[in-house]
């Protein structure tokens, strides 16, 4: 049932994506910043963890699931540092996809070659 | 031309074939779906092999980049956006790809100025915007708390 | 008057094209005189490529003449990166005196109205230009990485990977460049980058009704009268306003991004690029006209200048359209 509702709700929350492409001027970059956005705002109200609940990697997958990574992180950290944590919390708990995507890419430019099309 | 810019503007909308939305949602649908139920599958098989919640998902996240790396590099993953567009391009993967293609594209100018600068040329306000949203956040949780 | 008549008619001697894969497996093909089936073009970088191809192009035309390129006054040559980095670095192996002109994708009639009006006013006996330019160049500098998944847009073009090269000479041959017509910059406020034919078309508008108006023409006068890189909207925009305004051009309008390439290729609205326009017409019109298929020829090269730079600070598309008119005469 959790494979039904991540298929349904992620493909629902890219779909919302393609309206934004085709219907207005907005780059993907201003595209993406949206969503990472929005996740840390629905995440630091606690919305977005209940979406996760029933859609699991439905939510946790696109770029909004990313923003809401941040804000719980921050929070946690808050918790236990204090005012420290408002600026260690979000990279730290974000730090394993980043360092991937960094990596991978890295190691993507050593291996491949830009290809004609 | 006798047109003032406001006319010429929507003279041309007129002229000009819109993008099939109806038919580029359902692709962005699909597709997207499809990468999130396999971010599913992995994390379920993450949980199997005994990880815990918080690392089966940060490992999901690793694996999908990792994937989306793969394909961008063998040059795979801007064939299947072209046709999928925001389908690839919001789910976790489309950051990586925004991260492995400059990378990948600028080694003409070196690893430093060229990989290593550009990298994040793409994807770097994501991130930016990202940690300055999250540290808002965290300023009003603080000063609440 | 905007139009400037060539009394001394300077003749076009020669014209060479060479074109990328893609272009080669479009409509002009067979008219193309190379053909650079690896991208890269056996160089480093795809820049590098880009001014070899270019190189050659103007290689051919020496070749093609039976020119050195001592024999050969200066150069004008121009395309679509940075500093003009395509030509300058491919020139530099031909030894010619040389004048870098950017006109955006308009480069290609910039440069022969230059090479004709120093050709009539006898400052140089033969006087070549060069305009090239690279999709995957271009990509890197304007748009994303080649790998980047984006989508485009139905009015998008696709950046031609070629160059082109001629010869103006004062004597030989009976093709001649009888006036040219050089564009004012016109800015109808279009911003969208991935529509560039429509903030071109009406450049290419005011610069042909200008030409006719001034020569006094009717509307059948040329064979051809072929734009540059409007591609199938902004083809559609300038043949629909022209004839609004009296310049009935029916069947003899065309346009070289529309034509490049076929359908099923996915070209969008069509090609474009400095390369566009001066390989389709180095390939394909000149042939005709050197086969006595077509006797005259106006040439309207449209530009879009814009930046990057312009194009992040929020500014609109401003355009460009040179006009060139071609012509058997009597030899």
């Amino acid at each position: 049932m959790t494979y039904l509702w991540a298929f349904l709700i992620g493909g629902a929350i890219c779909s919302i994506g393609q309206i934004l492409i085709d219907k207005t001027m907005l780059t993907p970059a201003r595209i993406l910043v949206m969503y990472v956005v929005l996740g840390v705002i629905l995440g630091s109200f606690g919305v977005y963890e209940k979406l996760i609940d029933f859609a699991g990697a439905g939510a946790t997958v696109p770029l909004t699931g990313f923003g809401n990574v941040l804000a719980k992180g921050v929070k946690e950290a808050v918790d236990k540092d204090g005012i420290v944590g408002i600026f260690t919390g979000g990279l730290t708990a974000s730090s394993g996809g980043i360092c991937a995507a960094i990596l991978f890419g890295y190691l993507g430019a050593l291996f491949a070659r830009s290809k004609e099309k | 031309m006798n047109m003032s810019k406001k006319q010429y503007k929507k003279y041309v909308k007129t002229k000009v074939t819109k993008s099939p939305l109806f038919k580029n949602m359902i692709k962005a649908y699909i597709t997207g779906g499809i990468i999130c139920t396999a971010g599913q599958l992995l994390n379920d098989s993450y949980l199997y092999f005994g990880f815990a919640e918080e690392q089966a998902g940060t490992l999901t996240s690793i694996t999908l980049v990792f994937l989306s790396a793969f394909l961008t590099s063998i040059g795979i993953y801007d064939k299947i956006a072209k046709h999928a567009g925001a389908g690839t391009l919001v789910p976790i993967t489309g950051f990586a790809n925004a991260v492995v293609s400059p990378a990948i594209e600028f080694k003409d100018e070196g690893y430093v100025l060229g990989v290593a600068a550009n990298i994040f040329k793409i994807a770097g306000p994501v991130i930016t915007y990202g940690v300055i949203a999250s540290v808002v956040s965290g300023l009003i949780y603080y000063a609440l708390g | 008057m905007q139009t400037i008549i060539l009394n001394n008619k300077p003749r076009l001697v020669s014209c060479a094209s060479i074109a990328g894969k893609k272009e080669n497996d479009g409509n002009m093909s067979e008219f193309f005189d190379a053909i650079i089936l690896d991208g890269r073009y056996g160089k480093k970088s795809w820049e590098e490529a880009e001014s070899e191809m270019q190189k050659d192009a103007a290689f051919m035309v020496l070749h093609k003449t039976e020119n050195k390129p001592e024999d050969i006054s200066f150069i004008f040559g121009g395309d679509l990166l940075n500093q003009c980095m395509g030509t300058s670095f491919g020139i530099t192996k031909l030894n010619i005196p040389f004048f870098g002109i950017y006109g955006a994708c308009s480069t290609f009639c910039e440069g022969l109205i230059l090479a004709s009006m120093c050709v009539d006013g006898g400052y140089g006996k033969k006087v070549m230009c060069t305009s090239s330019s690279h999709f995957c160049s271009s990509e890197r500098q304007f748009r994303f990485p080649l790998e980047y998944g984006g989508q485009r847009a139905p009015a998008a073009q696709w950046t031609v990977t070629a160059a082109g090269a001629a010869l103006v000479s004062d004597s030989g041959g009976d093709i001649s460049i009888t006036a040219v017509t050089p564009g004012k910059v016109i800015d109808l406020g279009i911003s969208d980058a991935s529509n560039m034919g429509a903030a071109m078309a009406p450049a290419a508008i005011d610069t042909i009704k200008t030409h006719f108006k001034d020569r006094g023409l009717k509307n059948n006068y040329f064979d051809m009268v072929v734009t540059g890189d409007l591609g199938k909207f902004g083809y559609s925009i300038a043949k629909e306003k022209l004839k609004e305004e009296g310049v009935d051009l029916s069947n003899r309008f065309y346009d070289c991004g529309a034509m490049i390439y076929k359908e099923e290729q996915d070209a969008h609205a069509g090609g474009s690029g400095c390369g566009c326009c001066a390989s389709v017409f180095s390939g394909y019109i000149f042939d005709m006209l050197k086969q006595g298929k077509i006797d005259r020829v106006l040439l309207v090269a449209t530009g879009a200048l814009m930046s990057t730079t312009s194009a992040y600070q929020g500014n609109s598309i401003p355009s460009v359209a040179h006009a060139v008119s071609i012509e058997r005469v009597r030899k």
